[in-house]
């Protein structure tokens, strides 16, 4: 029987990255995952892992430089944020392009400008159109869980796509909770041999990466890409499966929470879902009919399994962590899209909310439900700014 | 090269066989396409030398024409003879 431990988000993911022990960890430090990669260089420098640690000069360089290591045949991570995952932008194509399974931690905070080292959703959602696989988690245990099984969802041959883990910036990053970590010997069963394709460490297989393709073979690629891409949410409910049967801890790529007979459902990612079920226990003891679903899984985003959690309902709010200016937030379209053809569709309104770490207060969630219960919602809202 | 389906490729757009360029023909690229005047051609093989495609045939040291399933027409070899034995015509024309 495991221990608890008690560490912050960033903690548990640097520790996660020891049990793993990967070939490589290229990184630049950045508010709010610095405290990541400074523990896994304390980590390299006790020598308690094998991991070649480098410092790179910037997010770009990183972003290069592991997927340099994984072309070169290695199990590769890093980690990184707002700016930095911006910078890294350009890159983050290639990795995924080229199909290696590099795993990132982002701890998700705001974008400049003004400059802000909060909590929103803007640098990820700024990333969701660049081939990689993006997992929200809601607290540390998730973190830690979530950068485990991100290697095994990277890793697996049909799926072959970097991987993106995303936890809140300082509420989840910062902030000390209890977690139950997994042995390290069955990390290591569980995690495996890394089996590189095609190395370009293998000279007896010469192999060339990153070539140009003209308008003959460029979008075969792209369409090899969202075949794996289609793939991966089949190998993210396999791996959430396999991880409930080693640990008992249960995830889905949405997790409803008193849905069945729920009129009215808000939905979010990260964070606010935990925030959110205090409010639906709280409105239920009331006895209104409310529940949440929580976002999982972004890329491949699951279509089917939103439509089968709010068909039938009411009225629903979509929470938006990051807005698409002059349009609405990321996630509502998609939302949207997912219960078009749905027979019984509900009302969907979309809240934009928490940019640059502004405070998510369970009253305010609880006057959504109120707007959702009277109709009194617009297409899209703002929650907690001073207009 | 025959157009191959996206589930024949191999993942990542990798490159799985060496020395496989010469079965990619970047000749349709081309809009003008170089002309030798073999009056004035001194045989001196500065097109060879400079062609960055391989594109120049040369038999028994001696300049033959150009390989057109290759040749991207970007002019170089017209612009270094010094012979100016080479002109760049319209592809076509």
């Amino acid at each position: 029987m495991a221990e608890h431990l008690v560490f912050n988000g960033d903690q548990a993911i640097a520790y996660s990255w020891k049990q793993v022990n990967p070939d490589v960890v290229a990184s630049y430090p950045i508010t709010p995952q610095t405290i990541i990669v400074e523990n896994f260089a304390e980590y390299a420098a006790n020598g308690e892992v094998e991991t070649e640690y480098v410092c790179a000069e910037s997010e770009h360089s990183a972003m290069s430089l592991c997927i340099g290591a994984a072309a070169a045949g290695g199990r590769v991570a890093t980690a990184t944020a707002s700016a930095g995952l911006a910078f890294m932008w350009e890159v983050l194509w290639i990795a995924s392009s080229m199909r290696l399974p590099i795993v990132m931690s982002v701890a998700n905070r705001a974008l400049s400008g003004p400059i802000n080292i909060h909590c929103d959703h803007s640098d990820a959602m700024g990333a969701r159109d660049t081939g990689w696989v993006q997992i929200y988690g809601e607290n540390v245990q998730e973190a830690y869980d979530d950068s485990l099984m991100s290697f095994r969802i990277a890793e697996n041959m049909k799926v072959r796509l970097p991987v993106m883990n995303c936890i809140d910036g300082f509420i989840v990053t910062h902030a000390l909770e209890k977690f139950i970590p997994i042995d390290d010997a069955v990390v290591k069963r569980y995690i495996g041999e890394f089996k590189p394709i095609r190395p370009l460490l293998d000279i007896k297989n010469a192999t060339t990466y990153g070539p140009f393709t003209g308008n003959d073979y460029y979008f075969e690629h792209k369409f090899q890409i969202s075949e794996a891409m289609k793939s991966a949410m089949g190998v993210v409910k396999d791996t959430f499966k396999e991880f409930e049967d080693l640990t008992g801890r249960k995830y889905d790529v949405v997790e409803g929470y008193m849905l069945d007979d729920a009129d009215y459902v808000i939905m979010a990612i990260g964070s606010t879902a935990g925030t959110l079920r205090y409010v639906v226990d709280q409105l239920r003891a009331q006895g209104k009919k409310v529940g949440s679903l929580k976002l999982r899984l972004f890329r491949p985003f699951p279509f089917a399994d939103i439509a089968k959690a709010l068909e039938g309902k009411k009225a629903v709010a979509v929470m938006d962590r990051a807005m698409s200016t002059g349009s609405s937030g990321p996630l509502y379209p998609e939302v949207c899209a997912a219960l078009y053809n749905s027979k019984d569709r509900p009302r969907i309104c979309n809240y934009i909310y928490g940019l640059g770490g502004r405070d998510v207060k369970p009253d305010e969630l609880a006057e959504v439900f109120d707007h959702l219960a009277k109709g009194t919602c617009k297409d899209i809202n703002f929650m907690g700014v001073r207009q | 090269m025959s157009e191959k389906r996206a589930k024949d490729l191999p993942q990542g757009a990798m490159i799985t066989e060496a020395g496989n360029a010469r079965l990619y023909e970047t000749g349709s690229w081309r809009s003008k396409v170089p002309v030798v005047d073999k009056e004035k051609c001194t045989d001196c093989l500065q097109c060879w030398i400079f062609c960055p495609d391989n594109s120049i045939i040369v038999e028994g040291e001696k300049m033959k024409g150009f390989k057109l399933t290759h040749c991207k027409g970007c002019g170089i070899c017209a612009n270094q003879c010094p012979a100016k034995a080479i002109t760049m015509k319209e592809e076509g024309a």
